[in-house]
């Protein structure tokens, strides 16, 4: 079943348009892939799809939440959730404080079973849950935003450049993750920069250049085509 | 100056002091909460103290016509602000429903003489509730504007409240009944307890204020919105409830400063302004967003006043608001970054 | 500034000469609003142009006022003697004020100058030589060869020209280097100084130009009043003023007239129709004057000027050519080392950004600075650029050391950039902010500036900056606003910024970041260009097919250490980079 339906959005600032009829879809189960060079648009087309950001023109359908549509906070409750490129952690408050945050649209409910899942996905966070998020170093920053985000247990999770800024180590423990929350009844969209991992990881991609979608289609091929293999994977030195 | 003198300016300085941290606080929650610099916070403290003299008096106190008339204002700017009618009960609980209860209970109030608890309760509810209501007409329609844009509100605000507070209030001062009457002696010194007790329910509010916000999910998700309102909008918490409710605290907040101090300082309709700056003094040295330090800026400012008017009293003023600018210097140099100021 | 030309000024003259044929009252208060436009013409150049707020304005024309109250009757002066004595007294306290706060932005400042327009209005009410609160009378009138100046048409006469002479000198003002360098303030430091202009001073000039504007006010006040106590110059009237400016558009000078017509007209009718209406005096008009503040705030923050002003009629100016500023020769002398980083560290607490990083620049090459996000080249750029001083190591320039020098010396010694988010003034044309790189070259001071015996320099200054906008290729668009361009030509108008500083290393910070194919393209020809007329280049990119086209030589970086360096295709090859560059799986 579709859970994310935008078609032909466009998305300006001021007088540049940085999204321009463009359309995507996600399905329940899948793992999403857009992929493109810095500036293209990717993270334009995220937190648009979250509702931050003005259409200029274009719409969004979540057919499983029809009202869902009309905010942010309506889609975070009806478990859309989005991790910016940015993190947006709360630095001043602590790994479990901000733990407890992702779970605020489940405030009614109890959350320590969830709380314990997410320590035992994310080890080192449950070392360091007293301590301050703002000393934490990026990949465990990395971590605390998946993990807080996966606290609401999301029905479609968004993530922007999850890879951005980490050690190739970090960045294969962090992918083994999203490849696992199909397992979890969760569906993904993943804007990333680094293509050969998202191409790896994801069922279906999307090229977007320039505020344009430029390629479609199941994963594997797009990894396949010629021009994405010189843009986005160089040559090809170790598979 | 014997030490006798000395004693007695001390337990002035202290409790007026009491109620500068107060103010100071609520400054610090607001600026923390919205950015809103709100220099209109003294007039929660004066109306509240006026409310109490015309509750006493067998007046329909002017407030509740504040409340009312800015309730619909809100409730109105709401309903075009949304597309749907989705949720509208709650806007219209909070700028119509509590307004209209709570109006109707103060007319019961000043028509048969109420108790003086019940008079205090009804003045502090009609406070509160006006807080929200200002929130929502005056600040949030530019939530996202730079903190300055957000004090020329705050001051443009301020000249609405002092102008209907003239209105509704009257050029009059008042000096409300004392919560407790009495003392006793220390050491042939006398200690009043009105003052002592507003040093312990000043100490009782930066407590519970201090639980709320570190120990309970509602007053976490609060100062999440201070920290990054993106970020916390991104958790599904309304960051825009969120201003509502921190003004909400602020005005209970004035409310219960302004029952306090009624019966120590004389107050007029526009004594709001300066109890308001003498907190702000305290709310800069704790660069608006330390409690604990700003706290100790607003004692400290009560302590320099008493003495100061013991001293120099026609200078207490110029010397008080000279020394914000050290304090000012001294809090920009420290800050790490600074939003460009335009926009 | 507008493109077009709409010549406001003979509507307002028109406008200022009604006030003559009404009756005594009617000037009285005419001459009532040509003194708060003085006030508020002053907040314009403050506020609007330079972004500084100042809510003590109203203090600085108690300042002027008290001046010449106090020196008119106790040492008996004539007027037109204390007319300089006020304005020096309001320019220094203002310039010890200014210096003292002018650090700060924001609401910072705001509540700064709120703070000690308390304490003037304090002082001016206690000291003892001022009458305190009773304040003094008795001040003399102005006299022209005998004649005192006491009837309605005579004194708004003499506040009229003030008025006239005001808007003059600002005009003046605004419309020269020093204008410009002041609007550039409003969007940041950063700016400014990248093209060498001294901030705090320049903050602190246009602080005392408006206090000098509202001194006059004060003087004005006093003569027409005759008598002065402190409450007119309380926070109160500060607040108004700046709401008269901002209600009326802080962006321009005719938004200070339009701002105090309005408001004390306004004011004037509600006092008069307010009490019929809610029978006794409640201050409703400070009610009204808050609430359509607000709605201004909320609705209209550019004020009521820049919508009248679309009903005037315009025709677009034709500039007339002029000889341009003669370019100093250039010597291609290349391979000469240029720019030369050594063992550069810079740590930011814990964080190690640039981690011992040396290369060299050499004359006449464009060299790339490229790594993935996070690899510290932004940081090694800002300290090329002098934002930031490195925790260790060197850089030279031409065998000069540069590091740890503020940035706005590296213009005089030919560095200049651009940055990553484009930083033009929007509000100006192209030629205009190009003509900002030329800043340093200008010597124009204040006096010459509100004179207007700046002509010349200006015609040079604007030549030499539209022979810049030729060079990159927007010579057409040079007189249009610089927010209506996309993004790939704002790039290259910061370029023709730089370029006008006739600079011999040019920094640029991610300039393809956010282009279009054709836009990249278009830029890369232009940068080859240069390096054809002998301008050496200094890269900062994250996208590398961009740069590998263009450069002469890269330096690849990541996680603040040099992982390649050399000729694009030597770097291509590098398994280093492709493994932690092109991804790794």
């Amino acid at each position: 079943m579709k859970l994310l339906q935008a078609e032909d959005l466009v998305v300006r600032y001021g007088r540049a348009t940085a999204l321009d009829r463009v359309s995507v879809m996600l399905d329940q189960g899948e793992i999403v892939t857009v992929i493109g060079a810095n500036g293209a648009g990717k993270t334009t087309l995220l937190t648009a799809l979250m509702g931050l950001h003005p259409l200029a023109g274009g719409r969004i359908v979540l057919p499983s939440h029809p009202r869902a549509a009309a905010s942010v906070v309506a889609r975070v409750e009806a478990g859309f959730v989005l991790v910016p490129e940015t993190r947006d952690l709360f630095g001043a408050m602590t790994v479990e404080d901000n733990l407890r945050l992702g779970a605020y649209v489940r405030r009614r409910e109890p959350v320590a079973g969830t709380l314990a899942e997410i320590f035992a996905l994310f080890p080192r966070l449950a070392e360091r849950r007293g301590q301050e998020a703002a000393t934490l170093s990026g990949g465990e920053r990395q971590m605390l935003a998946l993990g807080r985000a996966l606290m609401s247990r999301p029905r479609v999770l968004m993530l922007d450049e999850p890879s951005l800024g980490l050690a190739p180590l970090i960045v294969r423990e962090i992918f083994a993750i999203i490849a696992s929350l199909r397992e979890r009844g969760v569906s993904v969209m993943l804007v990333e920069q680094n293509a050969r991992a998202a191409l790896a990881v994801a069922d279906r991609a999307y090229v977007l250049e320039s505020g344009r979608l430029a390629l479609s289609g199941p994963a594997a091929e797009v990894a396949r085509n010629p021009q994405v293999i010189d843009s986005y994977l160089g040559a090809q030195a170790a598979a | 100056m014997d030490w006798m003198i000395a004693a007695l300016l001390t337990q002035d300085g202290l409790s007026t002091g009491a109620i500068y941290v107060l103010l100071a606080v609520s400054l610090v929650l607001v600026f923390a909460v919205t950015r809103v610099v709100n220099v209109a916070q003294g007039e929660f403290v004066a109306f509240a103290a006026l409310t109490v003299a015309q509750l006493q008096d067998g007046r329909l106190p002017g407030i509740t016509f504040m409340v009312l008339g800015g309730g619909v204002l809100a409730m109105t700017m709401e309903v075009l602000a949304r597309r749907s009618g989705a949720g509208l009960w709650r806007p219209a609980l909070l700028y119509l429903g509590l307004p209209a209860a709570l109006s109707a209970g103060a007319w019961a109030a000043s028509s048969w003489s109420a108790p003086y608890g019940v008079v205090l309760v009804l003045t502090v509810a009609l406070v509160t509730v006006l807080g929200p209501i200002v929130y929502r007409v005056a600040f949030q329609p530019i939530a996202s504007a730079s903190a300055l844009t957000l004090l020329i509100a705050a001051i443009a605000l301020h000249f609405v409240l002092t102008g209907l507070g003239l209105y509704f209030f009257g050029p009059e001062g008042v000096r409300t009944p004392a919560l407790v009457d009495g003392g006793f002696e220390v050491a042939g010194m006398p200690v009043a307890f009105q003052p002592l007790l507003v040093i312990a329910l000043s100490g009782l509010a930066m407590l519970a204020l201090y639980l709320f916000s570190g120990f309970t999910l509602a007053g976490k998700a609060l100062r999440a919105v201070a920290l990054h309102r993106r970020g916390a909008l991104l958790m599904g918490i309304a960051t825009d409830r969120a201003g509502g409710q921190a003004f909400a605290l602020a005005a209970l907040i004035g409310a219960l400063s302004g029952v306090l101090i009624g019966p120590m300082v004389t107050i007029y309709y526009d004594s709001g302004f300066l109890l308001g700056l003498k907190g702000f003094v305290g709310a800069i040295v704790g660069a608006l967003s330390l409690y604990p330090t700003a706290a100790v800026g607003a004692l400290l400012v009560g302590m320099i006043e008493a003495f100061g008017s013991f001293w120099a009293s026609a200078y207490k003023e110029v010397v008080v608001f000279t020394l914000i600018l050290p304090v000012l210097l001294w809090r920009w140099f420290a800050s790490p970054v600074h939003e460009d100021a335009h926009d | 500034m507008t493109d077009l030309h709409r010549h406001p000024a003979p509507w307002f003259a028109a406008l200022g000469l009604i006030p003559f044929a009404l009756g005594d009252y009617s000037l009285t208060v005419a001459a009532y609003v040509a003194i708060a436009a003085i006030a508020c013409l002053g907040l314009v150049l403050l506020t609007g142009v330079t972004g500084l707020i100042s809510f003590g304005q109203a203090a600085f024309v108690g300042i002027g006022a008290y001046a010449t109250a106090w020196a008119t009757t106790s040492w008996g002066l004539s007027p037109w003697v204390t007319l300089p004595l006020a304005l020096v007294v309001t320019g220094l306290s203002a310039a010890v004020i200014g210096a003292a706060t002018l650090h700060m932005g924001g609401h910072y400042l705001g509540l700064a100058t709120l703070a000690w327009g308390i304490s003037v209005y304090y002082l001016l009410g206690n000291l003892p030589w001022f009458g305190s609160f009773n304040g003094l009378s008795g001040i003399p009138p102005l006299d022209i060869a005998g004649f005192e100046l006491r009837s309605g048409p005579a004194l708004y006469a003499v506040c009229l020209a003030a008025l006239g002479l005001s808007l003059w000198l600002v005009a003046n003002f605004l419309d020269s280097r020093l204008g410009r360098a002041v609007r550039a303030i409003r969007h940041g430091v950063a700016l400014p100084e990248s093209f060498g202009a001294n901030v705090i001073v320049l903050k602190v000039l246009v602080f005392v130009i408006a206090a000098c504007l509202a001194g006059l006010a004060g003087w004005l006040y006093a003569h027409v009043q005759r008598f002065v106590n402190p409450t007119p110059f309380g926070l109160h009237t500060g607040i108004e003023y700046l709401f008269m400016t901002v209600i009326g558009g802080a962006g321009s000078i005719w938004g200070a007239v339009i701002g105090a017509v309005v408001v004390t007209v306004s004011k004037q009718w509600l006092q008069s129709v307010l009490p019929g209406l809610f029978g006794q005096a409640g201050n409703f008009e400070i009610v009204v004057f808050g609430a359509a503040m607000l709605l201004v705030l909320h609705h209209a923050r550019e004020g009521i000027w820049p919508h009248l002003a679309k009903l005037l009629p315009g025709r677009r100016a034709v500039p007339a050519s002029v000889a341009a500023l003669p370019s100093p020769p250039r010597t291609i002398d290349a391979g000469r080392t240029l720019l030369q980083v050594e063992g550069a560290v810079r740590r930011f607490g814990g964080l190690v950004a640039v981690n011992g990083l040396s290369f060299t620049l050499r004359q006449g090459e464009i060299l790339g600075l490229l790594g993935p996000n996070g690899a510290g080249k932004s940081t090694m750029f800002n300290l090329i650029s002098g934002l930031l001083p490195p925790t260790a190591g060197q850089i030279t320039l031409d065998g000069r050391r540069i590091d740890g020098l503020a940035p706005r010396h590296m213009v005089g010694l030919g560095l200049a950039r651009s940055f990553q988010h484009v930083k033009l003034v929007g509000s100006m044309t192209l030629a205009e902010n190009v003509a900002l790189g030329a800043y340093g070259q200008g010597g124009c001071g204040v006096w010459a500036t509100l004179l207007r015996l700046n002509r010349a320099e200006e015609a040079r200054v604007m030549a030499h900056a539209l022979r810049q906008l030729a060079r990159v290729g927007l010579g057409d668009q040079a007189h249009e606003r610089a927010d209506a361009l996309p993004l790939g030509s704002q790039r290259v108008l910061e370029i023709a910024r730089a370029l006008a500083a006739n600079p011999r290393l040019l920094l640029l910070d991610e300039p393809a970041a956010g282009l279009r194919h054709h836009e990249k393209r278009a830029l890369g020809d232009l940068l080859v260009q240069l390096r054809r007329e002998g301008v050496t280049i200094l890269l900062v990119e994250h996208d590398m097919d961009f740069v590998m086209r263009l450069a002469d030589r890269l330096v690849v970086m990541r996680f603040g250490e040099k992982l390649a360096e050399g000729t694009a295709a030597t770097v291509r090859r590098d398994p280093a980079v492709l493994e932690a560059y092109l991804g790794a799986a």
